[in-house]
């Protein structure tokens, strides 16, 4: 099940409406991604040095097309891992330090199953799902780039990339 | 002959062109991605700036992941974005 949406969601009753509708699942892995505070990763080994305090992260999303990739994800993931129930939650718009941003729920038979097809999710919705994120903090705003990390992550799951480069 | 299709941008392409979505009529020869995105680069201004670097420009085209190569046509959504960045 896909929601896109930008209310919060609660971890605890989204659990339980999964599980209602997966009923004799052995095992149940919950992902929740999280505004962070800070932003950026430092290069120097200085923990203050490239990072940047958030004020707040807007969240822009393309209506439809994004309901549809995270549904060809979900859809894949199904096709990949003895999956009985899965559920995605991505919200957009204006969310704060501390606030929820993205749940993944993932439920079969068996834990490893269950784990994997998270794990996949996570990864192929952050470099599949059209959402950019906006930060604002006292340096001003700017727009997140997208990192090389998230296209391994995505890549070791052994499929072809659909994005891709104008410029090929 | 008219090829309306419809433009829509999104982050900082939406900033640079200074508009979420437009129709245009581009010309007959225009039958690809690549050759759409040459066209609107030559209206200059915003659309110049906003397509300066290729290499950091997504296309979707009718909401599916399209490359230079894609057709693109009269009736088409074509969406111009930055590489995605949620999760």
């Amino acid at each position: 099940m896909i929601k896109v949406q930008t209310e919060d969601f609660d971890v605890g009753v989204e659990l339980k409406t999964l599980m209602a509708r997966a009923k004799g699942v052995g095992g149940i892995v919950t992902f929740t991604g999280i505004v962070r505070e800070w932003s950026g990763e430092s290069s120097s080994g200085d923990p203050a040095s490239g990072r940047r305090q958030l004020a707040a992260m807007t969240l822009e999303h393309y209506p439809g097309m994004t309901e549809r990739q995270l549904a060809d994800i979900e859809a894949e993931a199904v096709r990949r891992w003895p999956i009985e129930a899965s559920l995605i939650i991505h919200r957009y718009g204006r969310l704060e330090p501390g606030a929820n941003i993205v749940l993944v729920i993932t439920a079969s038979a068996h834990r490893q199953a269950a784990f994997e097809a998270n794990e996949f999710l996570v990864d192929w919705l952050k470099t599949k799902a059209p959402f950019w994120k906006l930060e604002a903090g006292p340096q001003g705003q700017a727009w997140v780039e997208a990192k090389a990390s998230d296209d391994a992550a995505a890549d070791k799951w052994g499929m072809k990339p659909t994005k891709r480069s104008a410029a090929e | 002959m008219l090829r309306a299709m419809k433009l829509v941008y999104f982050a900082w392409l939406r900033e640079r062109v200074g508009k979420a979505g437009e129709t245009l009529n581009p010309p007959a020869n225009v039958t690809t991605v690549g050759a759409l995105l040459e066209w609107l680069k030559g209206q200059g201004g915003g659309y110049a700036e906003a397509l300066k670097d290729l290499s950091a420009v997504r296309v979707a085209v009718n909401q599916e992941y399209a490359g230079p190569e894609a057709t693109v046509g009269a009736n088409d959504e074509v969406a111009l974005f930055p590489p995605v960045t949620g999760g």
